[in-house]
């Protein structure tokens, strides 16, 4: 495989967990973040601190980067307690640019020129560079997938969805709305934390900059783009932005605004996104199923 | 007199310069139908919210089967047995009936995380508990249905399905007549009469005169945040106090 392709589909597959991550949160929860690339950040720092600086190995980085994104997600999620939707997402942005701001003007973490050397993850001498490490990611994607069906199959899940539907209702079950919003955001986060792991170690070095708002807006985009609150949803958002700037050139110049626009048109016509349960893309691709597999069935001599 | 299950002792609550309950007293025994009524703004929606912890009361306690549960939040006082529904509906409008109703048997779960992340919801007995409230509450043949695209006279229902499914010793409902025909008022009665032969004791927040009249044994009637009259429906409704508050 060209290992262009290979890097690409390695950074989609980061994608589709920070956006899965993020999912759990915003989908399920019902809680939106527009911060969300702090903890992806967070998460990469922590495997480029420990790896360069503690000599950390696989797969204790990745382990302590998903505990520290968690735990800082859970403190940093107390606000999402106090205020109503609208200010949480304001609060989520303004921690954004406090976590980037921290990672520029401490020097330990490099300030501006951030860390690099970060080394690539070695299992039993084997160096997980191009397409091992591609292996690797989908592997991270594929457990983070089960584990997010199953947990969604737990009274966990109903607690998240209960709170999400309405916070009067889910506390009248007996759910501690509180509890449940400050779990979305540590488990949420401590997802980000791995996807943040796996791209530190990816691409082997970390700047401030690769974890702004814009990155925050991009993965919501994702989000919802696929459909909040849906298992596929994230991941054909992810494969969609997460692919298309790297082939389309005028694409990558012109992201933001077509995130934005994409945004603006989701709002109004799709709300769901392309894979929620009123998608007209879904329903229109149903049907267009069944037409075949009717025609398939008709066609018989 | 036995210890009452609920016992509310000079529950106040204010908003702003508003007096909504003014020294609120009441008591519940266990196994009894109780009716609150009273005129709109009365402070029947906020006594409830009180009693159920949505809202902190401004002054009084209130104790439960011999808890003291004045501090506690609504989430608490639901894992200690006091089952709710409200004024306008709250529905788990995406998921179907009978998720709605696994949700309220999840209860004891929901303490805990860990006991949350490790309990599984479609389990066996969850739901053969389930289709056996759906079954009282007259929903077998909507339990698959999105609660979303069901008229509110059956998501009402879903509601108070939902809230028996907590196993709960007090169950407060809080208008379920309202938008209801005669008739479905009266099949509704009889849902309630069934829950309360569960063991569950019930008050209910009612308009529909006719309606508390035949289902309550005792009432309360709260009139500008006070209550003015209490005792069986028969004596309530000849209540000079009562006949002013309601005929102006």
């Amino acid at each position: 495989m060209d290992a262009y392709l290979i890097s690409v589909l390695t950074f989609i597959g980061i994608w589709i967990i920070l956006a899965m991550s993020l999912n759990l949160l915003v989908g399920y929860a019902g809680q939106v973040s527009i911060g969300h690339a702090a903890f992806f950040g967070i998460g990469a720092y922590t495997v480029a601190v420990a790896t360069v600086n503690l000599g950390l190995g696989f797969p204790l980085d990745i382990l302590l980067a998903a505990l520290v994104s968690g735990a800082l997600g859970g403190v940093l999620g107390l606000p999402a307690l106090r205020v109503r939707h609208d200010f949480l997402v304001l609060a989520t942005i303004g921690i954004n640019f406090i976590v980037v701001a921290v990672f520029q003007y401490t020097p330990a973490l490099g300030g501006a020129y951030g860390i690099v050397g970060i080394p690539p993850v070695t299992i039993g001498g084997i160096e997980f560079l191009g397409l091992y490490m591609l292996l690797l990611v989908y592997a991270f994607v594929l457990a983070i997938l089960a584990l997010k069906a199953l947990l969604l199959r737990t009274w966990f899940g109903v607690r998240l969805i209960a709170v999400r539907e309405d916070e009067d209702a889910a506390a009248a079950i007996g759910i501690s709305v509180a509890s449940t919003k400050i779990w979305a955001f540590v488990l949420s986060c401590a997802g980000a934390g791995i996807a943040g792991a796996l791209y530190a170690r990816q691409l082997g070095s970390v700047f401030p900059e690769n974890f702004g708002f814009v990155e925050s807006v991009t993965v919501l985009t994702m989000v919802v783009l696929g459909g909040a609150g849906t298992l596929v949803g994230p991941i054909i958002g992810a494969i969609i932005l997460g692919g298309l700037p790297e082939y389309l050139r005028f694409i990558q110049d012109w992201r933001y605004v077509i995130y934005g626009l994409m945004l603006t048109f989701l709002m109004i016509f799709e709300r769901d996104g392309l894979m929620g349960p009123e998608s007209r893309l879904r329903a229109w691709l149903g049907r267009g199923w069944r037409t075949l597999a009717a025609d398939r069935g008709s066609g018989k001599p | 007199m036995s210890q009452p299950l609920l016992l509310a002792e000079s529950v106040s609550r204010n908003f702003g310069g508003l007096k909504a309950l003014d020294q609120v007293s009441l008591h519940v025994s266990a196994g009894e139908i109780l009716g609150l009524i009273g005129p709109n703004g009365a402070g029947k929606s906020t006594l409830f919210n009180c009693l159920a912890g949505s809202l902190p009361s401004s002054g009084g306690r209130i104790q439960f089967n011999g808890h003291e549960i004045t501090r506690l939040g609504a989430s608490r006082r639901a894992r200690l047995g006091i089952a709710r529904t409200f004024q306008l509906g709250k529905v788990f409008s995406t998921m179907t009936v009978k998720e709605n109703v696994l949700a309220g048997l999840g209860i004891g779960a929901y303490g805990s995380f860990l006991r949350s992340v490790t309990g599984r919801v479609k389990g066996e007995s969850e739901l053969a508990q389930a289709r056996e409230i759906l079954d009282l509450f007259q929903l077998h043949d909507e339990a698959e249905t999105l609660v979303a695209t069901l008229p509110i006279g059956v998501q009402r229902r879903v509601e108070s399905a939902r809230a028996v499914a907590t196993n709960p010793r007090l169950l407060l409902l809080d208008e379920p007549a309202a938008g209801l025909t005669h008739g479905e008022a009266e099949s509704f009665a009889e849902i309630v009469r069934r829950v309360r032969a569960r063991g569950i004791t019930v008050v209910v927040i009612e308009h529909n005169m006719r309606f508390a009249m035949d289902l309550t044994d005792r009432l309360y009637v709260l009139v500008q945040g006070r209550i003015i009259a209490e005792g069986p429906p028969a004596t309530v409704r000849e209540d000079p106090d009562v006949v002013r508050a309601y005929l102006g």
